[in-house]
């Protein structure tokens, strides 16, 4: 059977791992191949990594580190954070990216999704879509969650998949960061309505937080970082926890 | 020993050469027909659509070259469906080594699935074969596609998603994996490490 899929996320700056990592396994934790490695060998089934380099001149810090997790890391890969064009995105496939992914691009230009899934292939590109919900309604966001735009997600997430979008990588703003669980209502609704997966993302603490998600919540994947780099929770007994509350894991 | 990758317009190829070079294996990638008929092992990689596949393989003559190849190959992906007669993306006629057809996933009434297929899905009915000699005990391995090669008397092992499908293919000197083994850990690499210990032909 096809399987849930957990995922981290870890953040890259400059080509270094940034916002807290606690590994005593790891001479340096700040190295993102060290530290995929390490995630793909206690079963991550997938891994995200999102430059949030400020500057363009460093994105080939970006490409060189891409090369260096493809040579090393035997699990699939996303790369995503500040990709703006065919040509940003055939440069880290080349690199061995698996999938790239792409947020406020897409929300400035959205016929960049047509285009490029008919260059790459849909299979290779995840959207990401960062959610805010005001006065009852749920509002897409851009630059990290601070700039509201006039899409509303669900339809939003629709004219993506009718795009040509592999994947919806789905951020819930309001429970990013809180620990406090993943947005169910918004998840099972986007996820619930789409004929592509659904990664869920923001607000995981807990391994009930994880079940919840894929079972209300209808996430294919679900995503987290903190809590992970933190080790508040391990990867081997998060998926043993899940099979055994009867969610389909990788093992 | 020589191991080639053939190169067409089909994606993903590097992550394969990465894969070979972790078991120490320097592949070359060529479209050159001498260099492929001269391998000793010859890997049909890729991910893309059929059609344009099979055009870009018939114009340089590769169509030919992979139907006489003698020495152990093996088709990954997209790779495993042009193997097959015929593939429902664009009504496409295959190379037909493998007498299996290829056809699209078609979401069943009312069921959750999506499609593509992707994710981590378990191989089952696993037929002896050295190929799946000394396998890891987790038989999960990576899948990211479309369609999908019907089950035939050649199926090595089978997938369930939505219903069964051939998850592998061996026919004389082809084999064949739908998945991606360069992306499925552990039991990916004993899979392309069986592949390059397979007795030259």
């Amino acid at each position: 059977m096809l399987t849930k899929r957990i995922i981290p996320c870890l953040d890259i700056k400059d080509g270094r791992t940034v916002k807290g990592v606690n590994f005593v396994e790891l001479r340096d934790a700040g190295d993102p191949v060290a530290l995929a490695k390490l995630y793909s060998e206690q079963g991550a089934d997938e891994l995200v990594f999102l430059d949030i380099t400020a500057t363009v001149d460093k994105r080939k810090t970006l490409v060189d580190l891409v090369t260096q997790v493809a040579k090393e890391v035997r699990i699939p890969f996303t790369v995503g954070g500040g990709i703006g064009s065919i040509e940003d995105v055939y440069a880290l496939l080349a690199a061995g990216a698996d999938k790239i992914s792409i947020n406020s691009a897409a929300v400035a230009r959205p016929e960049l999704v047509d285009a490029l899934a008919r260059e790459f292939g849909s299979q290779c590109i995840v959207v990401a879509i960062d959610s805010r919900q005001m006065d009852g309604v749920d509002w897409v966001h851009t630059h990290g969650g601070r700039k509201a735009t006039t899409l509303q997600t669900k339809a939003w997430a629709k004219e993506l998949a009718d795009r040509g979008a592999g994947e919806i990588l789905l951020t819930s703003m309001d429970h990013d960061g809180t620990k406090a669980g993943f947005a169910l209502e918004l998840t099972a609704a986007i996820s619930g309505g789409l004929p592509i997966p659904v990664i869920a993302s923001g607000g995981a603490g807990s391994m009930l937080h994880f079940k919840e998600v894929f079972t209300s919540g209808k996430a294919d994947a679900a995503l987290a970082a903190s809590i992970f780099h933190f080790k508040e929770i391990g990867i081997p007994e998060l998926k043993s926890y899940l099979e055994k509350e009867g969610v389909v894991v990788r093992k | 020993m020589k191991v080639v990758l053939i190169k067409y317009n089909a994606g993903n190829v590097q992550s394969v050469l990465y894969a070979l070079e972790r078991l120490g294996v320097e592949a070359e990638l060529t479209d050159e027909v001498e260099k492929i008929r001269a391998a000793d092992r010859v890997i049909f990689p890729g991910q893309g659509e059929a059609s344009s596949a099979m055009a870009y393989l018939k114009e340089r003559k590769l169509d030919q070259v992979i139907r006489e190849i003698k020495q152990p190959f093996l088709g990954v992906c997209l790779g495993l469906q042009l193997l097959c007669t015929h593939s429902e993306e664009n009504d496409t006629d295959c190379l037909g080594i493998f007498p299996v057809k290829v056809k699209r996933f078609i979401p069943s009434a009312g069921g959750q699935e999506k499609v593509p297929h992707v994710g981590w899905n378990s191989l089952e009915n696993l037929v002896k074969n050295p190929l799946l000699k000394d396998l890891p005990d987790s038989k999960f391995m990576y899948y990211v596609h479309s369609y999908y090669a019907e089950l035939g008397e050649h199926t090595l092992a089978t997938t369930t998603y939505i219903h069964d499908f051939t998850a592998m293919l061996h026919r004389d000197n082809y084999w064949a994996i739908q998945a991606h083994p360069e992306k499925s850990s552990n039991l990916g690499e004993k899979l392309l490490e069986n592949f390059l210990a397979l007795p030259s032909t």
